[in-house]
């Protein structure tokens, strides 16, 4: 007996031969989700022309904070946010017994510069391309979100591995925090949980280094790309649209 | 902006953008080839330099001078030029970050020309090439000055050289100890939770300062560690602090 239609099924394909399983498995998991037409509109929308290499530098950044997710993901499988000295002892053992341990922690401590450097030359090519008026000034906004956001994560991380160069700078850090107008007191209060630099400082600092900026940051990702795709990439601000020249004839019937 | 412009824009947009090319696969090639660069930077980095570990932290030692990540030099050096203006610390350290970065996010919103290209935009090139100028230099002098936390008062003009030397040698040690954390010395310094410490030399004798150094009353850390391990650097310190009349 012939199978009933299934909806979005484009045509019978049959008894699922093996070299159709991959594709069997994604139509399956597209007739739930209707992901492909998202998936095509992302990818196959068309950029202007005249693109160039500037234009990488936001995939760059994020894919350097892609680089920072991984490698913190295998520092905190060692890492304990202990200020009684588990905390320095696990980034010792990071350091000079786990296998591969200096490296990672040397592309987490590097790429975070990397990012840095990356996100503000994105940020100088929106700039000079004009690329952050009518109709991307949302995009701007995230984006400097975005740029706050990057720079917390590189004040909350330097505290972590809580040697002495960690500790006081962090220190100083807070204290800048607490000087500033009206909010200042209430917001070092907040970093230190509590007038006093403590025992859950330290875990406070991994809390909002390793689950709330970099969950803010990845959403707000999201919005900022999915603003790239839906406006679509400026062209560069030097080229003149000219109609195709069949455009223009019917025009001028 | 007006709505004409933008409309005038959108179209002369959309033009160009029919005349592009899909973003998968060439956009998507270039994309990778950058991020092939970028990680292999990284690895390059994480090979050359590693990550070092300092020692670890203790509240009462004092030997160490803090210092940011390099991206926060600019931030350190702002402060450093202000803290001499004591009333304008808050403005520094806060103030002149946050009127930054409202300006940056408002930038699309007073910045309203429909002009692009940044040769035929005068103030923003002026505005953006001061910016990144400006950022360069505080990084550089941030990086090749001593920390926020450290003091630069003059030794009093009746000190001898010797006792000039030990009052510049007590500077680096309070310093390092972080007293600036919860203290002022004259123009530099948190104003709380500890009192000003300008004029601590006339309210207190020495022996006095060195037993507070010792058992004082938290939340103030004892410094009775440095008396014991560098007995010199404690010296120094007590006899910078009773020269500040
Ligand atoms: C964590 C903050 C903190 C740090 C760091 C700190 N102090 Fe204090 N200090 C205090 C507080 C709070 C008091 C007031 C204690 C009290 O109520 O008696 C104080 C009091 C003092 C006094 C007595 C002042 C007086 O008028 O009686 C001296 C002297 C002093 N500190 C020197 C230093 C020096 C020197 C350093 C660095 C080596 C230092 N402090 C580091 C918080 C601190
Ligand atoms: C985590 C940080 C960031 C990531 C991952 C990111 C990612 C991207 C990507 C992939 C693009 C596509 C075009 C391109 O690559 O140039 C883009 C465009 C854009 N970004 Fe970012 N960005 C980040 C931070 C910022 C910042 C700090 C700003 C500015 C304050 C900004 C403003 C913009 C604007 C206005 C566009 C549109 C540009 C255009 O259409 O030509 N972004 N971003």
């Amino acid at each position: 007996m012939p199978r009933p239609k299934r909806p979005g099924e484009a045509q019978d394909v049959g008894a699922f031969p093996p070299a159709e399983a991959g594709i069997t498995v994604v139509d399956w998991i597209d007739e739930r989700t209707s992901l492909s037409p998202g998936i095509r509109w992302m990818l196959f929308r068309k950029v202007p022309k005249g693109i160039n290499w500037a234009y990488t530098l936001g995939s760059a950044t994020l894919f350097a904070f892609l680089a920072q997710a991984v490698t913190g993901v295998f520092l905190a499988m060692y890492y304990r946010p202990d200020a009684a000295g588990g905390a320095y002892e696990s980034i010792r053992y990071i350091t000079d017994d786990a296998f591969l341990g200096q490296f990672v922690r040397g592309m987490h401590k590097w790429g975070a510069s990397v990012m840095i450097i990356l996100i503000f030359l994105h940020m100088a090519r929106v700039f000079f391309y004009g690329a952050y008026k009518y109709p991307r000034e949302l995009t701007w906004i995230i984006g400097v979100v975005l740029l706050i956001l990057t720079l917390v994560m590189g004040f909350t991380g330097y505290l972590l591995p809580f040697d002495q160069r960690a500790y006081w700078a962090t220190i100083v850090g807070v204290n800048i925090n607490g000087t500033g107008p009206f909010v200042g007191p209430f917001l070092s209060d907040f970093l230190r949980a509590g007038p006093e630099f403590g025992a859950t400082t330290l875990s406070r600092f991994y809390a909002i280094h390793m689950l709330l900026v970099p969950g803010a940051i990845g959403a707000l990702i999201g919005a900022h790309l999915y603003l790239v795709s839906k406006l679509g990439i400026t062209a560069p601000p030097w080229l003149k649209a000219e109609p195709e020249p069949e455009l223009l004839e019917h025009s001028e019937v | 902006m007006n709505q004409a412009q933008k409309e005038q824009y959108l179209r002369e947009y959309s033009i160009l953008k029919s005349q592009g090319k899909p973003f998968f696969p060439y956009a998507v090639a270039k994309d990778s080839i950058m991020a092939m660069i970028v990680i292999l930077v990284i690895i390059f980095l994480a090979l050359m330099f590693g990550a070092e570990i300092a020692p670890k932290a203790d509240p009462t030692t004092t030997t160490y001078v803090p210092r940011p990540d390099w991206y926060y030099f600019f931030l350190f050096e702002v402060l450093r030029v202000m803290k001499n203006v004591p009333k304008f610390t808050p403005m520094a350290t806060i103030g002149v970050p946050t009127i930054c970065m409202i300006l940056l996010f408002l930038l699309p919103f007073y910045d309203r020309s429909p002009e692009r290209r940044i040769e035929r935009r005068p103030i923003a090139l002026a505005a953006g090439i001061t910016t990144i100028a400006a950022m360069a230099f505080l990084t550089y002098s941030g990086a090749n000055t001593g920390s926020p936390n450290s003091v630069d008062l003059q030794p009093p003009s009746s000190l001898s050289a010797s006792q000039a030397q030990m009052f510049r040698a007590g500077e680096l040690v309070v310093g390092e100890s972080g007293c600036l954390a919860c203290h002022v010395i004259g123009d530099n310094g948190n104003n709380g939770p500890g009192p000003v410490l300008t004029h601590i030399g006339s309210k207190l004798p020495s022996q006095a300062i060195a037993s507070t150094l010792r058992n004082p009353t938290p939340p103030m850390p004892s410094f009775r560690n440095l008396a014991a391990q560098s007995p010199q650097k404690f010296q120094q310190l007590v006899g910078f602090l009773s020269e500040l009349q």
